[in-house]
Parts: C-alpha cells; structure tokens; sequence
C-alpha cells in the first residue's frame, strides 16, 4: 500500500516550546489512523501542521507523494486534505445559511453543478433539503457537526483531518456523528487521521493508532492490541486506566480530629 | 367547498419566522424580520426612525411644501418678522426670505452631506480596518499609524485646514468631513476582525483554500458591519454638526444656500432683538441630530450580533 500521508521528524517550534518533537508517522491510503494523548500532547498540532496552521521548523510533510511547503499550501492540497474542527459552535460562519456554507467551498474550487452537489452533500451527512436555507444558530450541535463533515466532504478529498470530531458533543449524537464517519469512509474509501483523547472512540473507528506524549510518539499500537491491553509503555496503561473514568474506592475513614 | 392543498396555509408571519425555511430569500427576510421585531419594540428608537423618515420625505417634497421661495426674499415688506406673522409660520431673515422655507430646502442640504459622508467614509474605514486586522504585521503597522496621524488632530480643526486649502464650498465641506471621520471606523473595523480572525469558521473557510482577499471580503466584513452602522448612524449628528460649523464659519455652504449652519451664523448678528433667525434652524439641527442618536441606539440593540446570533 502506498502512503497517503508520510510525516517524518517534524518539528513545531511555538517560540522555544517545542510542540512536536521530531515526530514520524506514516498512514496508508484508505487507512484510519488515531492519534491519542493528554491535552497538550501535540495531537492537535500535528493535525493543525499538516494543515498548514502552524508553524513547521523542521522535518516533512508528504501527501499523496507531494512533498508540502513548511507554510503555503495551494488550492491542490486542499482539493485532497480537509479537516472537520473540534468545537461544531465555532466552525461554522454566524451569519451564513447552511446554503452558503456548503456553496463557498464550491466557489473557491470553481465546481460547477453547485445545486445537485448541496442536496447531495445534505442527504449524505443525514440531513435533509430543509436544512438547506437555516442559519447556524438554528441547528443542534450534532446537525452542526453533520454541516461541517458535509463542507469537508462537498469537494471531494482523499484525506480528511478529524480533530476530536465529537469530544463536543453528547454521548448519543457522539455515536451517530461516529457511525456517519465510518459509512462515509468507507463509501468512499477515505483516509483519516482522527485525533481523540478518547480511547473508546479511537478503538472503535482506527486501525491503528500512535499515542504521544509531550509532543513525542511514545508508543504505536493496532487497535486490536488496545483492545486486548497488549501495551508496553505506562503512559499508555495510564491512558487506559484514565479513560475507564472514575473508579469508586474504599477510602478508610480518617480519624476525627 | 373542500379544502384542497393539505398543508397549512402560513400567515405572513408564521412563514417569516419559520425555523425550516424553503429558500435563500426566505431565509433572508426572516432573519430581517426578527431584527425589526427587536428594534420596534424599542420606542425610543421607532421616534428616531420617525424623525430621519420625516426629514427624508421632508426634502423630497420641499418643493411642494415650501410656501415661499428659499433664495428670493421680500425686501420690501417682510423683513426680520416674528415667529406666527401672517404667511410667515416661523417668521423670516434679515433678507425677508421665509425661514421655513429655508429650513425645508436646507434639509435637502443637510441629508446630503449625511449620505455622502457615510457612503464615503464607512467603506474606506471598513476596508482599512478589516485588512489591516486580517493581516496583521506590518500592514497592519503601516494602516494604523496612518489612522493615529488623522485620529491626532480634532475632526473640525482638520476639516477646516481640508476646506481652506481646497476653497469653501458645500462639495469641499463633505470631502472634508469624510476624510476626517473614517479612522474611528477603521479601529472599529479592525477590532471586530482581530476578534474573529482566529475563529475556526475562519480558519475552516482557509482550509478550504480561500485567498485572503475572499476571506476579508467575505467572511470577516459581513461581521464588521452591524457595529460600523451602529457607529455610522451614532456619527451623524457629529457630522451634521460638524458641517454646521464648517457653514458657521463660512467655509461650507455658501450664500445663498439654505443650509442650517449658515443661516445659525446670518442670524448671529441680531440675535438678542430676532432671536427667531438663529433659533429656528438651531432646532432643526437639534431635532435632527437627536433623531439619528435614537436610531443609533435602536439599532445597537437590534443588531448587537452577540444577541442576534443566537
């Protein structure tokens, strides 16, 4: 299989804090890869870094076999690489409809048959045309989401950029947002890079998966070994500790004093 | 007679505050719609809408209105009466020229500065301060050091060096006015951008591959503006005061233009004995100047985009 995104010891220096440290991933074409870690781990970052939106000073970035600028991506790069945004209240444009959020990636892009492609897009992501004319304001936090997985899919990318995709939403519509991911990538055989701390998402949706640490890879796994708990470093059995929630323990009363 | 269609047939309102709207326009008039709603339930403000609508429909008709001839007085008979003279409703000048007249003419006057001056200073401070936010660096640096130099010097001060370095008249008083009274709007602009430039519906539209140009113009400007009107509208009693100053002072209308600050500075001289000469247009540029306050306020209440957008 060929690679469809190949990182190789990149580095995101936010002025002195080192944000990735000499960090490689490789991810095969149509392959789900997660990227797992405590807040502030860098998972983020490389995502933003692939994007373009932060700040390379070391290493490469390959997609598709096109090795990218440290800043500039062109208007090809985003034909193949889009992202869905963490936070679905913050990603779409307050004061445009629906219609005009699925219209302008369309514009920029110069595709024509803009109308059957947004009654497309809506009914792929679940929702139907009377969404179409509503302003964000009037949607759910899962429609939102469903709206911005729509943007992203409208022009059609290989690659698609999940940064926690449904860490803002509630346990049920996390679950249908997940399951809308899977049927379109596998409809349409796309490659994701999906960041989560969120172990049980990362399990369910990826085949493989990195966990980082501090801006380092510590460990790499395949889904399959998480889920049977064949991990080697600690940090990743904390993770896992972590991500079963809250445990009740017997505290011994302490003596009055 | 039986029903035929099966859906309900929406009252105007109801289709204009529909949650699912079925088309573009639609969706557009009932967002319009719920502005308005939340602007006339302010009183204050639908009397400041009364009295900008008034002087509107006042200076399309001066000419059928006006009883006597703004520009041609009665030297003769009629000069400096009172107020309720007979034919004379606010009295006349020292000209024997109708002061209402004048006033109704003047307001034509008035209402063009106004137009003029917001259709040429608003686009100028909205495009300064938009790019200048977006941008950033030294663009950024450059556009706003321009804007300190011209917010330095008081707005009449400069006017006035404009008018007398290009020679008085009505045209010169608004480019003066105008070229004055954008730099508020520019730091008013760029504000609003600094605040949404790092949003993720921004950073969203440039992963999709928008120039910066299409972003500024597209994405980041439709949020400036409903502050920049609300600005804009607050401004024009300044500016209608500033362009009675500049008639005061005869550097803006000139003779014998009707225009509400020249005729403040005619009646001047016998001020104490006709106090009706300077008075008259004094209201009017009082009445006016509080009207578009109260439709300033109105309109920050009503296009407040932290209360409408949700």
């Amino acid at each position: 299989m060929t690679a469809a995104v190949s990182i190789d010891d990149l580095v995101v220096d936010y002025d002195g804090f080192l944000a990735l440290d000499r960090v490689s991933i490789e991810i095969a074409s149509g392959e789900s890869f997660g990227l797992v870690g405590e807040s502030g781990s860098g998972k983020s970052t490389l995502l933003r870094a692939i994007a373009g939106l932060a700040p390379v000073s070391a290493g490469t970035i390959t997609v598709n076999g096109q090795t990218l600028a440290a800043r500039y991506r062109d208007k090809a790069f985003f034909r193949q690489v889009q992202m869905v945004f963490q936070d679905p209240y913050g990603s779409l444009h307050p004061r445009q409809t629906v219609d005009r959020l699925l219209l302008e990636p369309l514009a920029i892009h110069g595709i024509d048959n803009a109308e059957p492609r947004i009654l497309r897009a809506l009914d792929e992501v679940g929702l139907g045309a009377s969404f179409r004319f509503r302003y964000s304001h009037q949607l759910s936090g899962g429609q939102r989401q469903r709206i911005a997985i729509a943007r992203a899919l409208i022009i059609e990318p290989s690659i698609l950029l999940l940064d926690e995709p449904t860490s803002a939403l509630d346990a049920s519509v996390q679950a249908e947002v997940l399951n809308l991911l899977e049927q379109v990538r596998r409809d349409r055989q796309l490659t994701f890079l999906m960041v989560s701390h969120d172990l049980g998402v990362v399990t369910h949706m990826c085949d493989r998966l990195a966990v980082m640490k501090s801006g380092r890879v510590v460990e790499r796994l395949s889904s399959g070994d998480l889920a049977s708990g064949k991990v080697e470093q600690t940090y990743t059995q904390e993770l896992m500790v972590a991500s079963k929630g809250f445990v009740r323990r017997v505290i011994a009363p302490a003596p009055a004093g | 007679m039986s029903q035929i269609s099966e859906t309900p047939v929406l009252s105007r309102r109801e289709w204009l505050l529909s949650d699912r709207p079925q088309s573009r326009l639609q969706a557009r008039l009932g967002r319009a719609y719920m502005t308005w709603r939340r602007f006339s339930s302010n009183r204050l403000a639908m009397v400041g809408l009364g009295i900008i609508l008034l002087l509107v429909a006042v200076a399309i008709l001066a000419d059928v209105l006006a009883p006597h001839s703004p520009v041609i007085g009665n030297l003769g008979g009629a000069r400096l009466l009172p107020p309720g003279s007979e034919g004379y409703l606010l009295g006349t000048d020292d000209q024997g020229r109708d002061i209402l007249s004048r006033l109704l003419h003047g307001s034509r006057l008035t209402l063009l500065v106004i137009v003029l001056v917001a259709v040429i200073a608003a686009p100028i401070g909205l495009l300064v301060g938009a790019v200048s936010g977006y941008a950033g660096g030294w663009v950024d640096a450059v556009l706003m050091r321009i804007t300190d130099i011209f917010l330095a010097f008081p707005k009449l001060v400069l006017a006035l060096a404009f008018v007398a370095a290009m020679g008085p008249g009505i045209e010169n008083a608004i480019l003066a006015i105008a070229i004055t009274s954008w730099p508020p709007y520019a730091r008013i602009a760029r504000a609003e951008t600094l605040a949404v430039r790092h949003s993720d519906y921004i950073a969203a539209v440039r992963l999709m591959g928008a120039s910066p140009f299409r972003i500024v113009l597209r994405h980041v400007m439709p949020m400036c503006v409903s502050s920049l009107i609300v600005r804009v509208t607050l401004d024009m009693a300044g500016i209608i005061l500033t362009a009675a100053g500049l008639g005061f002072l005869g550097l803006g209308a000139q003779p014998p233009l009707p225009e509400w600050g020249a005729m403040i500075a005619a009646g001047r001289r016998f001020i104490l004995d006709q106090w009706w000469v300077a008075t008259m247009p004094g209201l009017a540029i009082l009445i006016v100047s509080l009207g578009f306050n109260l439709l300033g306020d109105g309109l920050r209440d009503a296009l407040d985009p932290r209360e409408s957008g949700q």
